[in-house]
């Protein structure tokens, strides 16, 4: 079942001073760790050892006499620790399980010790007898413990374990039946698997250990303690989530949760935390899970209690936001409302760790980022808009002078704070206007806000632009505060070469600055903006190109000749017409909104209609004729009369063999909307004090139009009605 | 600076208790004290039958430790709270409330005292009344009060802010809340919304709106701004409106204010508040209601969330109080406390072994500890002719000196012959000594579910055992009692025996002087030469008020045909032998020279009082930091 691991274990027999030296060769000397300052003479790439030590008695390699004075110094730690490996190899089993536990007193709490022994090799061989079933029990579980005293060094020390495949050796150790030696590779596994170095995927790769691990939460708390950290540490991927709750994860880890320990309980919490984050189905299964009688939300929210522990806290509102946000809970809940929300904005208080603060404030932005009466209620709780600004004034001046601690550990939370702020901000304002208002009047926003937005870390960049982008959503603050700091010049200079996710965020922004009442589109359109987005449009990314195309359509509302003009040289009417067969409904709809801003005032239309007229037709024609929703059809319709609008485009339409008869059809059809659309399109056909509308008057009554607006006339519908009396009108004057 | 160092001194109470009183009580003590393990091995291994005895008095420690309100009656603030806690008294006075009026009124009067009770238990609402009204007397004349002087409407022009109006609790907030929370609902906005909600001190001028003004303030619901002690307001909250509730949470810990909107709260209003405020509304617009919820009903917000955070960082503090460099002092001093307390109360084989173990010096001889002892078990078992005859033999002059003292306890020995327990009346009883040793006035008694309840649960749940080895024990000890650490009289081991024998008798039998007629004469002419002794005493004295009722309680027992069940039966349960107990020891004390009372009372005293002094100054923290809570 497991994979049993022999290879990499040395020869047999003691370590040559040697086999130490080359050890330390092949480990690179450089790094090691103990002598920082050793220097060792440059050897060609691959050495063997006999031929390095020659070289060295050879004098080949001339080495300083402080070379050799540190050698010494090599060979005397090393000598110490090389003792404790060479008696792993004793024949006499009682006198190797005595060397173990001497080892194991030694590395307690010792880094170079630890480094020591890995680099001597004592690791394969440590994992040979804790897997050797003639080991006694003793001496394996005495095994177990010294490679979990070893994990516990640095990530260095995990690296060659895991590069020694120990995670293997000690997932088979848990089939054993003893308890103490389960516990002990347990330990090991658990300080091996929590180490950010270690690949989480070596845990589901035997798919038998899920299952098997999941049967030994019953053993002991020490069992339950290790087990529940694992999962909570080995839990990232939605496939890592079904793989452990399809083995029962649930049923299994929700009793833990009143563990008389404190510690299990906490990471049975911390399970669930993981396991629940969007995931709708775990999400689901957890509000039906009842502990000791009592539903799990309840369990959590009293873990939420102000005299728990802040993490327990914390986390506990962790796993009700993300049960709230799968759509397990409803977001009116009171454990929502009264519970959850204001346990969030107490982690993000000043008196808080940086740590907590910034996880409580992007647990909050996620969980009341689609709901506006939770982003109601959290923006007049506790000053929390004031309170985030905040999370901005790090490294404080202060700090900077009395404590460089302090200012080590400040600086390397600023950016978190910074971003968790920024998103929270976003999430805030993402729908109410007056939330909207209050944060761009806390002090310094703007300014904040847009120096985000050119900060080096992308993460602060993506939160910055992500708040300017909710920010942008409100007519007021675009009119004023986005005008007087000029935020488009760094939102311009982040488009330029950015991320994908950047971009989105920061196109959709710049949909906004360019309507037609932004103060900022000037300067953007002076500032080359075009080109830009027709790139966009380019774009792999669906949402790029809805998003060039819906700037681009912004931009093309009642726009002056020129830019109307420039667009659609920069754009091309192929991409155009691309873009008007684009998969996407919505990138055909705003290209299809552009067309109709495009084509707005008589001049213009007939501008165009010159130019690019035929293209139009063929494509209006196209989308007409094919399969699409009302929306596009109308909009289609509209364009049509917005064509019929022009001077000279009219004729394009009158000229087509096809399109009166298009229009007729629509007039009939059974949406009103379309019915609306057409009906306009005849009405500007037909309008009298336009040269030539008597003859377009009689060659649509051949075609049989007056009948159909003589019937529209009795529509139900009274705006229809009304645009077919005055269709109608035409013809009587 | 003063009261600061008050509270510190509490502290530092605390520690002392917390490490003693949890000396005391456990068995473990020796082994749990990672300094004192090796001592207590030497003291198993070298002698086996001391270490028995050892675990015996230990036993015996628990069993007879006097029940812990009489212990605290020791104290300096203890006496107080007996008084106030006696089950008999609470329940009467809940009782009487109930029996008049409105039974639905009562029902809420009811959840506002058992909800006041729950949220504010270090407040003596004797020293300082909760707010549970608004005062019709403490108002503008533009506000009116309706619906028990809950709800409060505008009754004026509502022209100008001239017409603003206030009114004010019937009381200011006391200190010892710790945390204060009172909720105002908005029935109607009236006209203009112009609503204030807040604190003011007294004498603040009423025809205003809260905030306005010095020692006032105020959340206002037109605009959402906060008022304090000033004309113009600062943006706080939100405004609000018709339905919706506002909280008001005063910290007196740090002297702090914020509010609650529908149960949300707001975050911090004001900072630096003064002492003494009281709960204030304002109202200025035509058609203005709001209703106050002093407790009467379940609060919106979970105020009680709050104060559990507020309890858990002030235990913490005190969990955490520095004892500084002097460790080793810190030590010895707690070991003198518990070794002394020990010897105070006579428990000498426990405080041999202890003093012993923790090298120290008992100051008192054993002998003298030993006779002491002996008094306060008979006084303890109700015995109190015996107890008189055996103080009078030992300490000759002590009783004749003090007649006061004499006269107590001869007002109890008259109690306990009402009881049936003096040896007086029992030698003339015609009941058999059995029977006589299971009613509710053995020395079995000391295993009362009084005692028990103030106990921890463990010693709740195990007292069943503990009953029994006790019994095995003592008799295993007073056959071999050549060490001669017995506690209590080889007749308490007999008594206990045949007690033991008794024990599936259910059925209690009660009667007066334990049913024979031979011992209610003696008991009337006993009493006779009380009161003549009563009458000598006035002459010789003066008046004394506290023996003239001492007396008149005690001779109401016969008043009654079942005087157990009476208004005066309390004064028959044994728990009031205690306060006797502890008086007549510490008299002998005295005349040795010796301290009144032991130094570890002393310090709980101590405490207590601080706290009641931290509350009288206004120190908010006293609210979560009862003595109680380190007394178990």
């Amino acid at each position: 079942m497991f994979r049993r691991v022999n290879d990499g274990v040395p020869a047999g027999g003691p370590f040559t001073h040697q086999r130490v030296i080359y050890a330390l060769v092949c480990l690179g000397w450089k790094s090691f760790p103990l002598f920082p300052g050793l220097k060792l003479p440059s050897l060609p790439g691959q050495v063997d050892e006999l031929q390095c030590l020659r070289r060295w008695e050879a004098g080949l390699c001339s080495p300083s006499r402080d070379f050799h004075r540190q050698l010494a110094t090599v060979r005397e730690v090393t000598a110490t620790s090389r003792h404790y490996v060479d008696r792993l190899f004793d024949p006499d089993p009682q006198n190797v399980l005595q060397g173990v536990i001497d080892m194991k007193n030694a590395v307690i709490g010792n880094n170079k010790q630890k480094a020591n022994l890995i680099v001597l090799g004592a690791v394969p061989r440590l994992l040979y007898l804790l897997q050797q079933s003639s080991s006694s029990l003793e001496l394996r579980t005495e095994c177990a413990v010294v490679l979990g005293s070893l994990a516990m060094g640095t990530e260095n020390n995990i690296k060659s374990l895991v590069d020694c495949h120990i995670i293997p050796a000690l997932l088979q150790g848990l089939l054993c039946s003893d308890l103490i030696f389960i516990e002990a590779c347990l330990r090991c596994l658990r300080t091996i698997f929590i180490s950010p170095v270690t690949p989480v995927q070596l845990l589901y790769t035997d798919p038998t250990v899920i299952p098997h691990i999941m049967s030994l939460l019953s053993r002991s708390q020490h069992t339950q303690e290790y087990i529940t950290q694992i999962f909570a540490h080995c839990c990232k991927t939605p496939e890592h989530q079904m793989v452990l709750f399809n083995h029962g994860a649930i049923q299994n880890i929700a009793p833990l949760l009143i563990s008389p320990s404190y510690k299990v309980r906490m990471q049975a919490l911390k399970c669930f935390s993981v396991l629940a984050y969007e995931n709708a189905q775990v999400s689901m299964t957890l509000v039906n899970v009842l502990v000791d009688g009592e539903q799990l939300s309840q369990v959590f929210a009293r873990m939420m209690q102000r005299d728990k522990p802040i993490e327990m806290q914390l986390t506990a509102a962790k796993c009700l936001t993300y049960m709230c946000r799968a759509g397990a809970i409803r977001t009116d809940d009171n454990c929502i409302i009264l519970k959850t929300l204001p346990c969030l904005v107490r982690m993000c208080s000043k008196e808080r760790l940086l740590e907590e603060r910034v996880e409580g404030a992007e647990t909050l932005a996620f969980l009341m980022e689609p709901d506006i009466e939770l982003q109601r209620i959290a923006s007049v709780t506790d000053h929390l808009v004031s309170m985030l600004a905040d999370y901005f004034k790090y490294p404080s001046s202060v700090s900077a002078i009395t404590d460089i601690k302090r200012l080590d550990h400040d600086l390397k939370h600023a950016h978190e704070l910074r971003q968790a702020a920024f998103k929270l901000y976003a999430s805030l304002g993402s729908n109410d206007e007056d939330i909207r208002k209050k944060i761009t009047e806390t002090e310094n926003m703007m300014d904040r806000i847009v120096s985000g937005l050119s900060e080096s870390s992308i993460k602060v960049r993506l939160a910055a632009v992500r708040c300017l982008h909710s920010l942008s959503r409100s007519v007021q603050q675009l009119r004023t505060s986005f005008h007087d700091h000029a935020v488009w010049k760094p939102l311009m200079k982040l488009l330029q070469n950015a991320p994908d996710e950047v971009l989105v965020m920061a196109s959709s922004t710049l949909c906004n600055l360019l309507l037609e009442f932004s103060p900022s589109k000037e300067p953007i359109l002076e500032s080359g903006v075009i080109e830009l987005l027709c790139s966009l449009t380019q774009s792999d990314s669906p949402a790029l190109r809805v998003n060039g195309i819906w700037a681009l359509m912004n931009m093309a509302f009642q726009a002056d000749q020129k830019v109307k003009v420039e667009i659609v040289r920069a754009l091309g009417t192929e991409q155009l017409f691309r873009l008007l067969s684009d998969p996407d409904t919505n990138v055909l709809m705003k290209t299809l909104g552009l067309l109709r801003n495009l084509l707005s005032t008589r001049p213009h239309i007939d501008q165009i209609m010159s130019s690019h007229g035929k293209q139009i037709m063929q494509a209006v024609t196209l989308i007409l004729e094919g399969e699409h929703s009302i929306e596009v059809k109308e909009q289609t319709l509209c364009i049509l009369a917005n064509i019929a609008d022009g001077n000279t485009a009219k004729e394009l339409i009158m000229t087509n063999d096809d399109m009166p008869q298009k229009i007729k059809y629509y007039m009939g059809h059974s949406n009103v909307k379309l019915q609306l659309a057409a009906t306009f399109c005849i009405s500007n056909l037909i309008w009298n004090e336009e040269d030539g509308s008597q003859e377009r008057q009689d060659k649509l009554r051949e075609m049989g139009f007056v009948d159909i607006l003589h019937k529209l006339t009795q529509a139900s519908d009274p705006s229809l009605c009304d645009r077919a009396k005055t269709a109608m009108q035409q013809y009587l004057a | 600076v003063h009261i600061f160092s008050q509270s510190h001194l509490c502290l530092v109470m605390y520690q002392v208790l917390k490490e003693a009183v949890c000396g005391l009580i456990a068995v473990s003590w020796l082994a749990s004290r990672p300094i004192r393990i090796k001592q207590a091995r030497n003291l198993s291994s070298s002698s086996p039958v001391v270490s028995d005895s050892a675990r015996f008095s230990h036993w015996t420690l628990i069993e007879s430790c006097p029940a812990k309100d009489s212990w605290q009656a020791v104290g300096i603030g203890g006496r107080n709270r007996i008084a106030m806690s006696g089950p008999s008294s609470g329940c009467g006075f809940l009782m009487s409330v109930v029996v008049h009026g409105d039974l639905a009124l009562n029902e809420q009067e009811k959840e506002l005292n058992q909800r006041l009770k729950r949220l504010y238990p270090a407040v003596n609402e004797q020293e300082t009344p909760l707010p549970r009204s608004w005062s019709p007397k403490d108002k503008f004349s533009y506000i009116g009060l309706s619906q028990n002087n809950l709800r409060v409407h505008y009754k004026g022009h509502g022209k100008t802010p001239k017409d603003a109006a206030s009114v004010r609790a019937t009381h200011p907030i006391p200190a010892a809340c710790g945390v204060y929370y009172f909720e105002v609902k908005i029935i109607s906005k009236g006209r203009d919304g112009y609503m204030g909600i807040g604190l003011s001190a007294q004498g603040v001028n009423m025809n205003r709106l809260p905030g306005w003004d010095k020692h006032s303030y105020g959340y206002h619901g037109d605009d959402g701004h906060s008022f304090c002690s000033s004309g113009t307001g600062q943006p706080y909250g939100p405004t609000f409106t018709t339905g919706d509730v506002i909280g008001c949470c005063v910290n007196l810990i740090n002297n702090t204010c914020f509010y609650t909107k529908n149960g949300h709260s707001l975050g911090i209003a004001f900072t630096d508040l003064p002492p003494n405020l009281y709960p204030t509304v304002g109202l200025q617009t035509p058609g203005e209601v709001v209703d106050a919820n002093f407790g009467q009903h379940p609060f919106v917000f979970d105020i009680e969330d709050y104060m559990r955070e507020w309890r858990t960082k002030i235990q913490a503090q005190i969990d955490r109080f520095p004892i500084g460099e002097r460790e080793g002092e810190w030590q010895a001093m707690i070991q003198k406390m518990v070794a002394s307390y020990l010897v105070h109360h006579s428990y000498c084989a426990t405080a041999e072994a202890f003093a012993k173990s923790t090298d120290q010096a008992v100051h008192e001889e054993l002998a003298s500890i030993k006779n002491r002892q002996k008094i306060q078990k008979l006084v303890l078992s109700g015995r109190m002719g015996e107890a008189i005859e055996t103080t009078q033999q030992l300490y000759p002059s002590l009783l004749e000196r003090n007649q006061d003292l004499l006269f107590m306890l001869k007002v109890r020995q008259f109690i306990e012959m009402v009881n049936g327990t003096d040896s007086e009346v029992r030698c003339l009883g015609g009941r058999s000594p059995k029977s006589q040793d299971c009613y509710p006035g053995s020395p079995r008694l000391f295993n009362s579910p009084v005692h028990k309840a103030s106990s921890s649960q463990t010693y709740q749940t195990g007292t069943a055992e503990v009953e029994m080895e006790l019994d095995h024990f003592s008799n295993g000890v007073s056959e071999s009692s050549s060490n001669g650490f017995l506690n209590g009289s080889s007749t308490h081991g007999i008594d206990l025996e045949e007690c033991d024998g008794d024990m599936g008798e259910i059925i209690i039998w009660r009667q007066l002087c334990g049913g024979s007629q031979a011992a209610i004469e003696r008991m009337i002419q006993f009493g006779r030469e009380l009161q003549s002794m009563s009458e000598h005493l006035r002459r010789e004295r003066g008046k004394n008020s506290a023996n003239k009722k001492m007396l008149k309680d005690a001779f109401s027992l016969l008043a009654y045909s079942d005087p157990w069940s009476s208004p005066v039966g309390y004064q028959l349960d044994s728990i009031q032998r205690e306060p006797v107990c502890s008086t007549l020891n510490s008299a002998i004390l005295e005349t040795h020279n010796l301290p009144k009372q032991p130094p570890l009372a002393l310090s709980v005293g101590q405490a207590a009082q601080c706290l009641s002094l931290m509350a009288r100054t206004g120190s908010g923290s006293c609210a979560f930091a009862s003595v109680d809570d380190y007394l178990h």
